[in-house]
């Protein structure tokens, strides 16, 4: 254990925050594109179950197939970070977009005619109404996709874009399990202390009914 | 503020792709009056009080509000108006579950842009006319609250911009009788001092006599009744004497 530190613990702290930055750049770019179109979905609801679909879909593609199906595309396949961010956004994409949609409908009809009989603009009953109590529900979505991608965006080492992944596959090709572990472990404190912060905030921001 | 009066001229209401909810239903509520609705479950009522302030929208015929026909209202600015002139109080689900009594009191003047002080003093007044302690009261959430409170920061909510209509659907369904009974007191003195426009739904006959002026009983999407208080319990109309019988047997069972 310690001998596995002195040996790879700058090359852990490095890849560590390498993951991160995998990680934290998709979960951003999820939530600027999932929210407005969590939010947009509601206002057209006849969209919500094929847009839900395409992104369900996303999330079935293994992700292994994933990074290898986006490869050979222009732009996309020239560097590997890039890739492997796009890649991520994408299975990140279906909680925020759902549980953005769901927690907003879920508002009962009755708020919102209350809304309505106080003159509120649609803005205004988003921003003030629909947003602020579904907001523990949004966030729920985003803890999973964040837990998800901590845990995809080991895969992403496959295609060289780096991350604590790195450490597992040489560790698989050389069959040395202290190498694994050196991967699999930061990588799994990773997802336990994202989960564990979210959830505190997805508490925080619950909305007792009665 | 004129104390407007509310007007329905022959107003037909079927939802998209459903069964018809209301038939050209004509009548005309005056300014100052109150005006309770009976009814069964899905005869229309909620339907006929959520047209006034056009949370619905007729299919045909026309309703008017001071004069001002809303039915097919659709400026945004005009909208809001009609709407803050108009107080809204329906069951204690109306409450908003994440804003303070004070804020929920007073979001209609929050909604007015009106500065922090305003809003404050009068959430203050509103709610000590209905009976609450504000300093006690005014940082709490609804859940904190009884139904009775809740019930209570509803109404001030709905009369927080002193509206000239009051629309109220079965604002007093969930309380226990005594509650109930100082709600209607307390309700019908706010009257005395400011008359409004009132118009509201009930499934309670007794509550209808003590507080309206006039009664209204909706079957199938039509009135099939319209009469006054005094003449209720002498009423040939089969419809009146359905509730009176109904009221009488929970009486002497």
């Amino acid at each position: 254990m310690i001998s596995i530190l002195q040996r790879y613990g700058w090359e852990i702290a490095r890849l560590t925050f390498e993951h991160l930055w995998l990680t934290v750049s998709a979960m951003l770019l999820a939530v600027v594109i999932g929210l407005p179109a969590g939010i947009l979905l509601t206002r057209r609801p006849r969209w919500a179950r094929p847009v839900i679909g395409i992104a369900n879909v996303i999330q079935t593609v293994p992700s292994l197939a994933l990074f290898g199906l986006l490869l050979p595309v222009p732009w996309l396949g020239e560097n590997a970070a890039r890739l492997a961010i796009v890649a991520l956004t994408g299975y990140a994409l279906l909680p925020i977009l759902r549980n953005t949609y769901v927690g907003i409908e879920s508002v009962s009809p009755e708020l919102i005619g209350v809304a309505d009989a106080l003159g509120m603009t649609d803005w205004q009953k988003l921003r003030k109404v629909e947003l602020p109590i579904a907001a523990s529900v949004i966030l729920a979505g985003i803890r999973t996709s964040t837990v998800v991608c901590v845990g995809v965006a080991t895969i992403a080492a496959a295609i060289g874009a780096g991350g604590l992944g790195e450490l597992i596959f040489r560790g698989v090709a050389s069959v040395d399990n202290g190498l694994v572990l050196a991967g699999a472990v930061p990588a799994a404190l990773l997802a336990l202390v994202a989960d564990g912060g979210l959830g505190w905030i997805e508490k925080k921001l619950a909305v007792r009914q009665s | 503020m004129p104390t407007r009066g509310v007007e329905f001229a022959k107003v037909s209401y079927t939802p998209e792709g459903g069964l018809l909810v209301l038939r050209e239903v004509s009548v005309s509520l005056p300014a100052g009056s109150v005006t309770a609705l009976l009814g069964r479950s899905g005869s229309g009522k909620t339907t006929l009080l959520r047209l006034v302030n056009a949370l619905v929208r007729p299919t045909s015929g026309e309703v008017m509000v001071d004069g001002r026909p809303v039915g097919a209202m659709q400026a945004p600015e005009e909208l809001v108006s009609l709407r803050r002139g108009i107080g809204y109080a329906i069951q204690e689900t109306g409450l908003f579950p994440h804003m303070t009594i004070e804020r929920n009191t007073a979001l209609g003047l929050e909604l007015e842009g009106r500065p922090q002080a305003e809003r404050e003093q009068r959430s203050r007044e509103i709610l000590e006319q209905v009976g609450l302690d504000f300093d006690r009261i005014r940082t709490r959430l609804p859940w904190q609250l009884s139904g009775g409170q809740r019930q209570r920061v509803g109404l001030a909510r709905a009369l927080a911009l002193d509206p000239a209509v009051l629309l109220m659907d079965e604002p007093f369904g969930a309380l226990d009788p005594l509650t109930r009974a100082e709600m209607h007191a307390m309700l019908k003195s706010l009257l005395v001092q400011k008359p409004r426009t009132v118009l509201m739904v009930t499934h309670d006959l007794n509550e209808a006599l003590f507080l309206a002026d006039r009664i209204l009983i909706l079957a199938e999407g039509e009135i099939v009744a319209d009469l006054a208080p005094a003449e209720v319990m002498r009423s040939e109309n089969p419809h009146v004497k359905d509730y009176v019988s109904a009221v009488n047997q929970m009486m002497w069972q």
